[in-house]
């Protein structure tokens, strides 16, 4: 079959959970998860930087593991669960990690924030963090232009130590 | 009345946070329309040439295609080049997208293709077939250098370099000390996270909304006005958002032009967002030859300074930057000799980018400098001591005010700078050769004019609104720390809008004048504000003000309070009814001033900085990494220290970005960027990144503007590159004279 014959006429349908809530989807096989979040459920908040996942922009949580959503097709997503930067406030209140990183001023543009935050929310799930070189090392898959860089570690650390994962260290 | 302030000067969070960590944070592609079309580019194969045929009927028949524009079939626009013409290009003739059948520069757009969805029309770009008669083209500076010119028009704001001084070709021969060198920069693209991206709303009558990544949005309106023959009624361009500028959304790029054309013509809302890939199909930072030579007696003191740059422009305009003139400004000398050429190449033409030509320039000198301290064996920083400028010896004026001798003290003590073993080499831990070097950074402190209005309701809460933009930079933050000490409020009581062409008159963001222009002309509209509001409080009917006179009344906590008697006060909602309305506004410009314009430059004004740098270099590898960095900035008055910290961070970030990573490299057998993506373009990661220390030496400047200021956009990131440069010397004993500073460079130096 003609790949324009596929681009934009065929759907498959999914069913997700997406911000904790289900929903049924028809998606075309060409779609990433990425462009459906932005241009088909208007959640704008995931970003795209580059499309290629080089930049990390676009990370959102999938079934609690940060990936590059421009990565992913729309149709591999059925029965996952998907958080985006939307949906991790919860009744009101910031993500902790979302309050850290306007404390910690861990951001400028604020264009790759939302994907910093999605994958230092998973970065301190995942419990390997353990010292600031390991959460420059694992927060590099995702670039800043601003140069924010200092102040997303800072703003990590601060929830890790408010979590007692962490003890704060001594000026390096 | 900036004196006893709460919120200036104290660092505060940006207020822009909430709506940035939680995704409501609206940048120019997620604006959205019923009936929105999308948009996908086609770039051309070659560097120059002509197309000689070009055929999208593969590309229309794709279902859900609604038109492919071609410069066969493209509407209409002003015929006059100077029409293309914003408010910030060089001299030349804009480029204009799809005018002709002549390619000017690989990846120029040739084609334009409109879909209803973006999948399909990303899908049906590669339909189109175009074929070409190649010409010979020239993308290789270090050839194109041997044509070079100086650039017969000048770029408006860009000083051309001061006339020569003395003898500098004489002094130097005669000098006792001498360092002569070649120093290159490579060139660089912005790469800011948000790709360039318009999405245009047809609002119906011919009227258009414009959402633009543009760090002037009145730029872009009066761009696409004149070139579009539209009045400024029937375009406004909306932007509160913009995910990095870094000078790239300075002039209008192609994506506005195309487009605002497809919607024009499809009567419809279009979108289109360039891919990381085109990012590189428009502005960057040109290629750089600097040859700088210093002639010095044996204790180091400058009798002769003589810098020559060659920078690369398009073809079809003279971009300029200055990026000599630094030579003639930080150190004085009595033989002075600068020069400045362009050299053309067959790509776009480069841009202003983060202190442009600035940190290109201070790389030659202070590495030169760097090569003087070690050839008289005096310490680079008392180098720098013994050559300082009390004078800005280019334009023979004074300072408005220089504490760079404050930088360097402050910044070599925090560092730990007299520790340092001068002999290359020496420094080392294990298999790490350790370096450390320090360099001077400078850019201008520039004011504006620029309009804002500030409008108190009934309700207690103030309104601030101006055309400027946020680019990241905290003008959003900082606008409302101003205000609210202005009339006395919680700055949870201030809205700021900005990023609107409706909105009061301002210049492009750039040039580090923001905060020092919006703030100023944001204070000024405070300052009527209060006076109205204090004359409508004394009036009220046995007001307990109407014998006192506004200087002995102060502003605080949402009342109007005389100072002597805190007990006498009227809330400020009553001054407001007081009017007979349900608000007060007022509207008001800050500038230089027409005055102050015309007469003869009566100072200079510079920010300043002194950088110092460790490095750490795998002896066996060649490994880089930058470990400690001190910054000591003087930028005059700091309203917020916390996001002014984040403004010099960012700026080393792109320092070290320059010395150790970013370079797009050209093949020039096809004179096209082949590293174009963010893999192989590289910017520095979080990794690369460690301890950065800013410190904000005090100063005190009243000529630069009225609140003080003199801005911090740049300067971070001037002088980085240089002090990393000759950190390595220090860790290595190889002077790396060409940026970045590779691996390959380090082994084989």
């Amino acid at each position: 079959m003609p790949v324009h014959a596929i681009v934009g006429t065929q759907t498959v349908p999914i069913d997700i959970t997406l911000n904790g809530e289900s929903r049924s989807l028809d998606v075309s096989p060409a779609t990433t998860l990425l462009d459906l979040l932005r241009h088909d459920l208007a959640l704008t908040g995931t970003k795209k930087g580059c499309d290629h996942g080089q930049c990390g922009a676009c990370t959102v949580l999938i079934d609690g593991h940060r990936i590059n959503s421009c990565l992913q097709l729309a149709v591999m997503q059925d029965g996952k669960e998907i958080t985006t930067i939307e949906g991790l406030a919860r009744d009101g209140a910031l993500h902790p990690l979302q309050s850290a990183f306007i404390e910690r001023d861990a951001f400028q543009c604020g264009y790759c924030t939302p994907g910093q935050i999605c994958s230092g929310v998973a970065l301190i799930e995942e419990g390997h963090a353990k010292s600031r070189e390991e959460i420059r090392e694992h927060m590099s898959g995702n670039i800043c232009r601003c140069g924010a860089y200092p102040n997303i570690v800072d703003a990590i650390e601060d929830v890790l130590v408010q979590r007692g994962q962490f003890m704060k260290e001594a000026a390096e | 009345m900036l004196k006893n302030d709460t919120h200036v000067g104290s660092p505060r969070s940006r207020v822009d946070g909430p709506a940035k960590v939680t995704g409501q944070a609206t940048y120019a592609a997620e604006f959205t329309a019923p009936d929105l079309a999308h948009a996908y580019v086609v770039g051309s194969g070659i560097a120059r040439g002509t197309i000689t045929a070009i055929d999208a009927t593969e590309a229309e028949a794709v279902p859900g295609v609604i038109k492919v524009f071609t410069h066969e079939n493209r509407p209409g626009t002003a015929w006059f080049s100077y029409k293309y013409q914003d408010m910030v290009g060089p001299p030349g003739d804009p480029f204009r997208p799809l005018a002709s059948d002549e390619i000017q520069f690989s990846d120029q757009p040739v084609a334009l293709v409109v879909a209803e969805s973006f999948d399909v029309a990303r899908h049906a770009a590669s339909l189109v077939r175009v074929c070409y008669e190649q010409q010979p083209h020239e993308t290789d500076l270090s050839r194109a250098r041997h044509d070079s010119y100086e650039p017969p028009r000048k770029r408006t704001g860009i000083a051309p370099p001061p006339k020569p001084r003395g003898d500098a070709v004489k002094a130097f021969g005669e000098a006792p000390v001498r360092v002569s060198a070649e120093y290159t920069i490579a060139t660089e693209h912005h790469n800011p996270m948000e790709p360039h991206a318009t999405t245009v709303i047809w609002d119906g009558g011919g009227k258009i909304t414009v959402h633009d990544k543009t760090q002037g949005v009145q730029n872009s309106q009066a761009y696409v006005a004149s070139v579009f023959g539209l009045s400024s009624d029937d375009v406004r361009v909306v932007s509160p958002y913009v995910g990095g500028g870094f000078g790239s959304g300075l002039r209008p790029q192609h994506q506005l032009f195309l487009a605002v054309m497809a919607s024009l013509a499809l009567e419809r809302s279009v979108r289109l967002e360039l891919t990381r890939q085109q990012m590189f199909s428009h502005v960057h930072r040109p290629e750089t030859i600097n040859v700088l030579s210093l002639g010095a007696d044996r204790d180091g003191k400058l009798r002769s300074i003589q810098h020559q740059a060659v920078a690369a422009t398009s073809r079809f305009e003279d971009h300029q930057e200055v990026v000599v003139n630094w030579s003639g400004l930080l150190y004085p000398a009595e033989n002075v000799d600068l020069r400045y050429e362009l050299a053309k190449l067959d790509t776009y033409s480069p841009g202003d980018m983060r202190a442009p030509g600035a940190p290109l320039g201070v790389f030659a000198l202070e590495s030169a400098m760097d090569e003087l301290a070690i050839a008289t064996g005096v310490d680079p920083v008392e180098l720098r001591l013994r050559n300082y400028a009390e004078r800005d010896e280019n334009d023979d004026v004074p300072f408005s005010s220089k504490e760079l001798r404050a930088c360097y003290r402050q910044g070599a003590e925090q560092f730990g700078w007299s520790r340092r073993n001068p002999k290359p080499g020496s420094m080392r831990e294990g298999r790490e050769l350790i370096g450390w070097g320090m360099a001077s950074g400078v850019w201008e402190a520039n004011m504006m004019k620029t309009s804002a209005r500030a409008v108190l309701g009934a309700d207690g809460r103030l309104a601030i609104s101006c055309a400027t933009s946020d680019i990241g930079t905290g003008t959003y933050t900082i606008l409302t720390q101003i205000a609210a000490d202005a009339l006395g409020l919680a700055m949870e009581d201030v809205t700021v809008e900005l990023g609107d062409s409706s909105l009061p008159t301002s210049p492009v963001q750039g040039g580090s004048w923001t905060a020092a222009s919006a703030g100023s002309a944001v204070m000024a509209a405070c300052q009527t504000l209060r006076e109205t509001l204090f004359k409508q409080a004394a009036k009220i009917d046995g007001s307990p003000l109407a014998d006192a006179a506004i200087d002995d009344v102060a502003f605080s906590d949402g009342r109007i309070v005389l100072r002597t008697d805190a007990a006498r006060s009227v809330l400020l909602a009553d001054a407001v009814g007081a009017g007979g309305h349900d608000k007060v506004e007022a509207e008001e410009a800050a500038g230089p001033g027409l005055i102050g314009m015309m007469l003869p430059k009566s100072h200079a004004s510079y920010t300043h900085a002194a950088v110092f740098v460790e490095v750490r270099i795998d002896e066996d590898l060649g490994v880089m990494r930058v470990t400690r960095v001190v910054n000591a900035v003087a930028a005059g008055r700091i309203l917020n220290p916390k996001t002014a910290r984040s403004q010099i961070i960012g700026g080393v970030v792109w320092g070290i970005g320059m010395a150790m990573h970013e370079e797009t490299l050209t093949d020039h057998r096809l004179g096209r960027m082949m590293n174009h993506s963010l893999s192989e373009y590289h910017v520095p990661a979080n990794a690369d990144i460690q301890d950065i220390e800013v410190i904000f030496v005090e100063e005190h400047d009243d000529k630069t503007s009225p609140i003080g200021v003199k801005g911090l956009g740049e300067i971070g990131i001037v002088g980085t590159a240089a002090a990393i440069a000759n950190a390595v010397h220090h860790a290595t004993g190889k002077r790396i004279r060409s940026l970045p500073i590779t691996i390959d460079k380090i082994l084989a130096g």
